[in-house]
């Protein structure tokens, strides 16, 4: 049996005019990373904020564990935050940072020293404990941040976007790092990120959230290769989506007539309009695929890893990535094809939209 | 050319800083002449009696005491008030907080003139007698208006995501306010608190107007000015002037010591 450590129970929280989270319900299981990905203001950290006691729901229940804690201050839930500001308190040593959570809960002095001595080796900072939280570059803080948090030993680790503010490289590296405590310790991370590749990065299960409620949540393979809507689909990495409408149990019918296969299972439940969506990776050029489309090559970027082409067809245009130096150039006929398995189908209704 | 442009912002600060401690200096140095008549005017020898019997000027200690008593009662009573009330502004938006904001500060631009008179008017009408209960009341009063700008400044830079953190690490509402909001805007809340006895212990307009009965140090050296004016007026406002000064610098050492005591601590 599943253990579930948070559950959202028709949730809604609105501040005057604005439903920052409109009726969601959610199921985290016990010990996986979860992201909340979505754009600014689709929820996801209000969300966060609810689990950790910061905001009250305006309707609908918070469970941890079997616990009800809507209503409960953040220092009665079995919750601890990394905060997007790191929040350290600046008038505290880093050893006094971490000790924080430890020190409420009365744990005993020479216990204390070695916790907290333990989860500052585990984040890498052995022996920066006299230093002020200012003594820190950036990447330390967020460090201290996430053992102030961590030595508590939580149920549930909230991160409000810590990432955030570091650059690329260091961003790259405590992505690993953080799914690396994460197995380590074996705690539920919940994430909260509007940047899909760390998401993918780190995740276990993706809740995909946007306008405050789940668009979809999976794994990140799931995701990326099944996406149920537009906005999914074109959220998590780039996605070609090719208007039509239904045509029979494996089929569907783009405006200019022609026909494209899917695999049998995806058009499920989905009647009347539809997008058909393949990725830019999976369309070659020319190849032997099932679902075939003519164009011509408008536009072409060559960026190391991959050559990325934008090809116009008679349905709308076309993005396709080949692996390499691609030899093909602006102005150039060619055929495309793509095999039914490769492709997805979202329903086209307009508040899909992205 | 060179040579004055290098210094000519030296000589500046050298006049400017004359022109604010001369008016000192004079007090100090003039705490140890030797007068020859019972004006302390003019230069006529050097001596260390007055420092050492410094109250030997009859009623000058007693007004020295009230001066001390109501600067401190009243710095401390207007301090715990004015944190308090900037900690609801800046924390809470309630019905008449932006109008409150903006009436804290008719205090500091209110004449004193003004100020002193009506207060009297207020304490006649009310039978209140005149004394030290009113001088305290007045004092608390112009006070509060100094603590809560200076404290409020220290609150608007402040990360609330600070106690949210301190309360997500398991610390209530109580806890959260003395291990991290408290700490946190000391330094504000001493620096109003010093603010708020310097104010006190030389207010003359509004002291005058509600005295009554009651002798300050101030209200004494007015009174005695008509008829002389003793060195040991010289001796006070001297040891005053250094405890003020020395009260600063403690502050400040005491806020650097605090900087640096938790990283030899742990």
């Amino acid at each position: 049996m599943t253990v579930h450590d948070v559950r959202l129970e028709n949730v809604t929280k609105q501040f005057a005019e604005v439903t920052a989270v409109d009726d969601m319900s959610l199921d985290v299981e016990s010990g996986k990373f979860y992201a909340f990905l979505g754009p600014s203001g689709c929820g996801k950290t209000t969300t966060l904020r609810m689990i950790g006691g910061f905001e009250e729901p305006t309707e609908g229940t918070i469970y941890l564990g079997d616990r009800t804690v809507t209503g409960l201050p953040p220092y009665k839930r079995d919750v601890n935050t990394v905060f997007q500001s790191y929040a350290l308190f600046p008038h505290l040593t880093v050893f006094e940072n971490v000790a924080f959570g430890l020190r409420r809960r009365g744990v005993k002095k020479q216990l204390l020293r070695g916790q907290v001595d333990e989860m500052l080796r585990i984040v890498g900072l052995e022996g920066y404990g006299g230093r002020r939280p200012k003594q820190l570059s950036g990447g330390q803080q967020q460090r201290v941040a996430l053992a102030r948090a961590l030595v508590n030993r939580p149920r549930v680790l909230l991160l409000d976007e810590p990432l955030g503010a570091l650059d690329l490289k260091l961003r790259k590296e405590m992505q690993l790092e953080l799914k690396r405590i994460q197995h380590e310790m074996g705690f539920t991370f919940i994430h909260v990120t509007h940047d899909q590749e760390e998401a993918m990065t780190m995740a276990d299960r993706i809740v995909v959230m946007n306008r405050g409620r789940i668009e979809q949540l999976g794994d990140p393979a799931e995701l990326y290769e099944r996406p149920r809507t537009a906005f999914v689909a074109s959220f998590l990495g780039v996605s070609n989506l090719l208007p039509g409408v239904v045509a029979g149990p494996e089929l569907v019918r783009l405006e200019s007539g022609q026909e494209l296969r899917v695999a049998a299972g995806v058009l499920n439940g989905h009647t009347g309009a539809v997008s058909v969506g393949i990725r830019p990776e999976k369309v070659r050029i020319g190849g032997d695929g099932a679902n075939r489309l003519a164009g011509q090559i408008v536009e072409r970027a060559y960026v190391g890893v991959s050559t990325q082409y934008v090809v116009k067809t008679d349905v709308g245009q076309v993005s396709v990535y080949v692996q390499g130096a691609g030899a093909h150039v602006p102005g150039e006929q060619l055929q495309l094809s793509f095999d039914p398995e490769s492709a997805f189908v979202v329903s086209r209704s307009e508040e899909d939209r992205p | 050319m060179r040579w004055v442009r290098r210094h000519v912002l030296t000589a500046y600060a050298v006049l400017a800083l004359a022109y604010l401690f001369l008016p000192i200096a004079v007090v100090v140095a003039f705490s140890f002449n030797n007068p020859k008549g019972r004006f302390n005017f003019t230069w006529s020898g050097f001596t260390w009696k007055n420092w050492e019997n410094p109250f030997a000027f009859p009623g000058i200690g007693p007004a020295l005491r009230v001066s001390i008593e109501l600067a401190l009662l009243s710095s401390l009573i207007a301090t715990v008030l004015g944190t308090l009330i900037a900690l609801a502004l800046v924390r809470y938006r309630f019905r008449g907080s932006a109008t409150t904001n903006m009436l804290i500060f008719i205090p500091m631009t209110t004449p004193e003139v003004v100020m002193g008179a009506s207060l009297l008017t207020l304490f006649v009408n009310w039978r209140i007698a005149q004394g030290f209960g009113t001088i305290l009341i007045a004092h608390i009063l112009f006070n509060i208006s100094y603590v809560v700008v200076t404290v409020r400044a220290r609150l608007v830079g402040f990360d609330r995501h600070l106690e949210e953190a301190a309360m997500d690490l398991g610390a209530n509402e109580w806890v959260t306010f003395l291990r991290v909001t408290l700490p946190l805007i000391m330094p504000g809340i001493l620096a109003a608190g010093l603010l708020a006895f310097a104010l006190s212990i030389d207010d003359f307009v509004i002291t005058y107007f509600n005295a009554g009965a009651t002798t300050t140090f101030p209200l004494f050296v007015w009174g005695a000015a008509r008829v002389a004016t003793p060195p040991q007026i010289n001796v006070i406002g001297t040891a005053i002037f250094v405890v003020a000064v020395t009260g600063m610098l403690a502050n400040i050492l005491f806020q650097n010591y605090r900087a640096r005591k938790g990283a030899v601590l742990a």
